[in-house]
């Protein structure tokens, strides 16, 4: 009698989210299910979509740059940096040398701000709470070095094509050196709660595996590429912004399991931490402006404004029709936080882009849940996306 | 600088060896701002694609990016943009096939999977139609949602807005109600509608150096002025 109940209620349907804890966002995953076995996951997206591509082919270059920011919300600055990257290439240009290593020190604090999240996150998906609160506290002190140099804690819109908005404020170089001293020491702390904790460890080790060839073929890129004992990473690949410049190593996973993917993660935290620093010495040593000095693209200061017609026209013109970007297109694609995001940019020719498809990361991640959570356990899928590192902004756009 | 100029012509000669070994399935081979582009016959994609992935000289493991652009002044009006990466050869390429509303476009979710939803949103968002695919659902819209939005004729506000209706107690749609007019400023055009319009001054612009200027007779108000200005064509092109 047992076994025909059981036929019965099979295949079971469940509806997970879009408005679970554990699903990081709006994601609603349609899950078939064998028992408490995942037959098929089918993940529905775009409950967050706001047409960003739309909006930002109706919005001048400079005015589309703060779409960036609210793709990934949590690393709003790398988002950023691909924009500003695409647009100085058809422009021709490129940032002056402070420019870009300003642009390389937060690129990495956001990398920070962004493993901090999703580590600690994941950890409480698998029932760690301290990690969380913890992290948290440490993502407020490098939020307040967003704030300190942009004015925003989130939505920094603090890069230019052709530099940044502005140079650090005095003193902000010191407070973030004295900060990257006690931050591998907070790693530890977080590690100790984390890396050999065997409830931890009982959850991620062997969940989720992806092979080198299966990462490759679903468009895997950062940290999930990684893990998976591929050793690519955009900043030496192909280095933008004098991250050639830089000394740091590029961690991969052995076993392509999620938690290989939190190692890597574990150990980027560190290495962008010894990239802050380089940055910082080379501030240090390198004075000069922060954006090129061509009026057509980059505003006047202000005091000059006070003084000059010539620049408060070009003041005036700059921040209502905004620049004309040469026809053509490029594909533009920067090693941010969650792996490869990309712009593919056209311009016409006029001052809006024609079209800007950006390449989220997570949604190549994401695609592949079905196949990477058949077989597991419900509460494995859970962990499965807690490694992706998924965030809702930029998959749905 | 030497950099860039020398990975041109290492990306010409990977374009070139890609034409010589696929013949008339390639259109054209094309090197812009450091980019290869290579532009290839709608029907042979999957073949084209699979030469890309699989020659040893190419290795173009990953597809990074898939996505629809619309020309509507274009007799095919869309392009399937399709951007590779090679980590083998630290190398990416971008290729492009061209289609209209009802041609559908050989779908290349047998050559990655990664394809799959890339192609549903390219459906979803541009209503490009890819055969032999093997779930094209829409993805971003929403559920019942009607039209492609990214087409260049899909206007901004859309057509419908919803909200909660407290009496029917759900969702509803309605026509979209602008409070303001949608406002597109047009840039290219500053003065719109005024290009055929001579404003006063604007035929000074046209008057070879040395011949007598009219409108500085017309403008001078006392008569002196004026019989200098006829007299005396060099005075008159200055005033001008």
């Amino acid at each position: 009698m047992g076994t025909t109940v059981e036929n019965q209620i099979k295949p079971f349907t469940m509806n997970f989210g879009p408005q679970h804890p554990a699903a990081h966002g709006v994601l609603r995953l349609v899950l078939e299910m064998d028992g408490e076995i995942v037959e098929r996951a089918d993940p529905h997206i775009g409950l967050l979509h706001r047409g960003t591509e739309k909006l930002i082919e109706y919005k001048t270059y400079i005015q589309a740059l703060p779409y960036f920011d609210r793709l990934d919300y949590v690393s709003p600055m790398c988002m950023e940096h691909t924009f500003v990257l695409a647009v100085e290439k058809l422009l021709g240009i490129s940032a002056p040398q402070r420019a870009q290593y300003i642009r390389v020190l937060y690129a990495e604090i956001t990398r920070i701000l962004n493993h901090l999240l999703n580590i600690t996150t994941f950890g409480l998906d698998v029932g760690a709470i301290t990690p969380s609160l913890w992290g948290f506290e440490e993502r407020e002190k490098l939020m307040e070095f967003y704030e300190r140099v942009s004015g925003a804690r989130l939505h920094a819109n603090y890069f230019r094509a052709g530099g940044v908005h502005q140079d650090l404020p005095a003193g902000l170089a010191d407070d973030i050196w004295e900060y990257m001293e006690t931050f591998p020491r907070f790693l530890d702390d977080l590690e100790n709660l984390l890396t050999e904790n065997r409830i931890f460890k009982q959850r991620t080790v062997d969940i989720g595996v992806v092979s080198a060839d299966d990462a490759l073929a679903w468009g895997f890129t950062g940290p999930m590429l990684r893990g998976s004992n591929v050793a690519w990473d955009l900043r030496k690949a192909q280095p933008y912004d004098r991250y050639d410049e830089f000394e740091f190593d590029v961690p991969v996973g052995l076993t392509g399991d999620c938690y290989a993917r939190y190692l890597v993660r574990m150990e980027e935290m560190r290495q962008s931490a010894l990239i802050v620093r380089q940055a910082l010495e080379k501030l240090r040593v390198t004075p000069g402006p922060v954006k090129v000095n061509d009026r057509k693209i980059a505003p006047p200061p202000r005091g000059e404004m006070k003084r000059s017609m010539e620049a408060l026209i070009h003041h005036f013109k700059l921040y209502t029709e905004g620049y004309h970007v040469p026809a053509g297109e490029t594909y533009t694609a920067t090693e941010s936080p969650k792996g490869e995001f990309g712009v593919y940019l056209v311009a016409d020719g006029t001052n809006r882009p024609y079209r800007c498809k950006i390449r989220p990361t997570g949604f190549s991640h994401l695609q592949a849940m079905e196949f990477m959570s058949k077989g597991h356990m419900l509460a494995d899928s859970v962990a499965i996306i807690g490694s992706m590192d998924i965030v809702f902004g930029e998959i749905d756009r | 600088m030497s950099d860039a100029s020398m990975s041109d012509d290492s990306l010409r000669e990977l374009g070139d060896y890609i034409a010589a070994a696929l013949g008339e399935e390639i259109i054209r081979v094309e090197v812009k701002l450091g980019e290869l582009e290579v532009l290839a016959q709608r029907h042979a994609i999957v073949r084209v694609m699979q030469f890309l992935r699989d020659d040893s000289t190419c290795m173009f493991k990953q597809l990074m990016e898939l996505c629809g652009v619309d020309y509507p002044s274009r007799p095919e009006r869309f392009d399937v943009v399709y951007c590779l990466l090679s980590l083998k050869h630290n190398q990416r390429i971008r290729v492009k096939v061209s289609t209209d509303e009802d041609t559908p476009v050989p779908s290349v979710t047998g050559v990655w999977p990664v394809a799959g939803w890339f192609e549903r949103e390219a459906w979803d968002l541009y209503g490009i139609f890819f055969s032999d695919h093997p779930d094209l659902r829409r993805i971003l819209t929403d559920y019942g949602f009607e039209g492609h939005p990214l087409r260049k004729d899909f206007p901004l506000t859309g057509y419908v807005e919803l909200r909660y209706d407290v009496e029917q107690r759900r969702v509803v749609y309605e026509p979209v109600k602008l409070t303001q007019d949608f406002r597109s400023f047009d840039f290219l055009s500053p003065w719109e509608g005024m290009t055929e319009v001579q404003l006063p001054g604007d035929e000074k612009a046209n008057i070879p150096i040395g011949a007598v200027n009219p409108t500085a007779r017309a403008m001078a108000g006392n008569p002196a002025a004026r019989e200098i200005a006829t007299n005396n064509p060099a005075a008159g092109t200055l005033k001008g």
